[in-house]
């Protein structure tokens, strides 16, 4: 098994440019390989889920040097759970924009594709902190070009405020990394840990500088308030599959602070104590507030949809910031539902603007296919809300259960914004679906689109595959969240001790 | 030599910091390159000052600099060489297709075509 921890990121970095040099005039092909490189992802993720599930973390030396001078990959099951999730989002995403066309409205849509996941793939494997930076940056440059498919001014100019957004992180974080390595003299994460632990009184200061600014850069990521003010602009002017696709990109930023926060800064090392979960705490319950006040005050379906993906971050962050095993696997558990959840909803917002031929919130006449597409919107809807049956509810339920111990304020915000979020949505549902039905007008021709509604059957029937196995999926989730709250494997998988 | 690159980057990230918060593209990509110089030079120090010794460890050198900064340095350096390119034509692109290059957008422009 051990070689095939790199080849998530190999088989798209030799498949991308494949796909720009020698397929760049043939979009069939294009997407033939796009689509089955996308596949074998997620059967290489599957497998790779297997072995983490059956064995303890385990490392990938790059060039076979030793750990702290060399760069390592590491697979353990939360970077495998990751995997598999960005493979099958993925797939779903990819196979939307072939059945759309949106593929074809710009070019190399599919080696971005395929770059992105590249980047999302070893950001999630990597365990050094430096080549997580550059994993970031390639994920980063492809997602420029993705938010720009299909072109369009204000897209463009949408486009420039995200990379400016995302420069600004990008030197926010190596600003960090100097600091930590100026600290510490290393940027391989588990000998961070070690080093982080025993670090002398008189360094604290400077690490926890270091600590605040990598949880800003990855909050920037996550989207958390006051630092999300990228996301509703970015998301609702992207092509909907990419859109959809983002639905990972924060979940990088999510990923990125546990495991830092788990490994590198948790909250019983001297030199960090609660500082983190003082801040994250207020943080996580304003972006939550924020997100389901802007699902009511959306004026379009994709700005609606992103300002449901900012309290889903919310709920995401606001369990983390509990930082016991418990409600870490409870979050992961939201993580999960919410990313395919917040992708479904993108893609169906895509499908009702291109019948409706605008995005607005307002009253228009009947849309072809109106019926799928309202049950669609209906049963994610439901999900993203935390409504029962669906993922949502158990996901809600598990990150109550675990915050028990501030419960007054936690649990009121928490259900007070999944309100908001029920009156927000079925705003939007029934403007789009209810008030347009009671008009006479026969619906404006449009393509049946099949398979793309297929895609989003696919998403919609992961929740419910998530809702039917939550027994034996929250299980394994506690045994992750146990070893991230006990990194000894993880830290043994480098073998530091073999230091020449 | 302390002193003088404390200055270097303090004032080069002031500058920067300053630039990004204009309203035009342009002053706004000249702050954030001004921002990855500064953080270049704050990389290198990392590494801690030291004049006149080789980056590897020699018999015959009384010491050595840390290699591994310069190498971070290198990698930061062509990074965000390559994001200012992008940013540089992507405005260029927004400004040509605008035909302003205001940083600012109205939230209800254009949104899901």
């Amino acid at each position: 098994m051990h070689h095939w921890i790199i080849a998530p990121v190999v088989l798209p970095a030799i498949l991308a440019p494949l796909v720009v040099l020698l397929m760049r005039h043939d979009l069939r092909l294009q997407r033939l390989f796009g689509l089955a490189g996308t596949a074998a992802l997620a059967l290489l993720s599957v497998a790779l889920l297997s072995a983490a599930t059956a064995n303890p973390a385990e490392a990938y030396h790059l060039g076979n040097w030793p750990a702290p001078f060399g760069i390592v990959l590491v697979l353990d099951r939360l970077s495998a759970l990751m995997l598999v999730l960005t493979a099958v989002l993925a797939l779903a995403v990819q196979a939307y924009a072939v059945a759309t066309g949106w593929d074809a409205r710009g070019r190399h849509f599919h080696a971005l594709f395929l770059f992105q996941l590249m980047g999302l793939n070893g950001a999630f494997l990597t365990g050094d902190a430096f080549n997580l930076f550059v994993f970031f940056e390639v994920l980063l440059i492809a997602s420029y070009g993705l938010m720009i498919h299909g072109a369009g001014g204000d897209r463009l100019r949408a486009g420039v405020q995200y990379i400016a957004f995302n420069l600004i992180a990008s030197t926010l974080f190596l600003f960090a990394l100097a600091t930590i390595y100026g600290v510490t003299g290393t940027l391989n994460m588990a000998d961070l840990a070690v080093k982080v632990a025993a670090l002398p009184e008189g360094d604290a200061a400077l690490v926890r500088v270091a600590a605040i600014l990598m949880l800003a850069v990855f909050a920037i990521k996550g989207a958390l308030v006051p630092l999300q003010f990228w996301l509703p602009g970015t998301y609702a002017n992207a092509p909907g599959p990419v859109a959809a696709l983002f639905a990972i990109m924060t979940k990088v930023g999510a990923y990125a602070i546990i495991r830092t926060t788990t490994l590198i800064f948790p909250p019983d090392t001297p030199a960090i104590g609660s500082l983190v979960a003082d801040l994250m705490l207020p943080a996580a319950l304003a972006t939550l507030a924020i997100g389901a006040i802007g699902t009511l005050g959306a004026t379009t379906l994709p700005r609606l949809a992103a300002f449901a993906a900012i309290a889903s971050m919310g709920t995401l962050f606001t369990a983390l910031s509990a930082f016991t095993p418990q409600a870490t696997a409870a979050a992961l558990y939201y993580l999960v539902h919410s990313t395919l959840a917040t992708a479904a909803i993108f893609l169906i917002a895509d499908l009702v603007t291109s019948r409706r031929g605008s995005a607005a919130l307002a009253p228009q006449g009947r849309i072809d296919r109106q019926g799928p597409l309202a049950a669609a919107f209906f049963a994610t809807a439901i999900a993203l809300a935390g409504m029962p049956p669906l993922s949502g509810f158990l996901g809600k339920l598990l990150i109550l259960d675990a915050t028990r111990g501030d419960a007054a304020l936690v649990w009121s915000v928490i259900l007070g914004s999944s309100f908001l979020m029920v009156l927000g949505l079925s705003r939007a549902g029934s403007v789009l679906f209810w008030k347009s039905h009671a008009t006479d007008t026969a619906p404006a021709p449009h393509p049946p689109q099949t398979a793309a509604f297929a895609a989003v059957a696919a998403l919609l029937a992961g929740l419910v595959l998530l809702t039917v196995l939550a027994g034996p999926v929250t299980d394994w989730l506690a045994t992750a969240a146990q070893s991230l709250a006990e990194p000894d494997a993880y830290i043994a998988a480098n073998r530091l001790e073999e230091d020449p | 030599m302390e002193a003088l690159i404390s200055i270097a980057i303090g004032s080069l990230t002031a500058s920067g910091i300053y630039l990004m918060l204009r309203q035009r593209t342009w002053p706004v990509i000249i702050g954030l390159t001004l921002l990855s110089y500064a953080v270049n030079v704050f990389i290198f120090a990392a590494g801690r000052l030291a004049t006149g010794l080789p980056a590897i460890i020699a018999k015959d050198a009384p010491g050595y600099t840390d290699p591994l900064p310069q190498a971070l340095v290198l990698t930061a350096i062509v990074i965000s060489f390559g994001m200012t390119a992008v940013i540089v034509l992507m405005s260029l692109g927004a400004w040509l297709t605008e035909g302003h290059d205001r940083v600012d957008m109205d939230d209800r422009e254009g949104e899901g075509k």
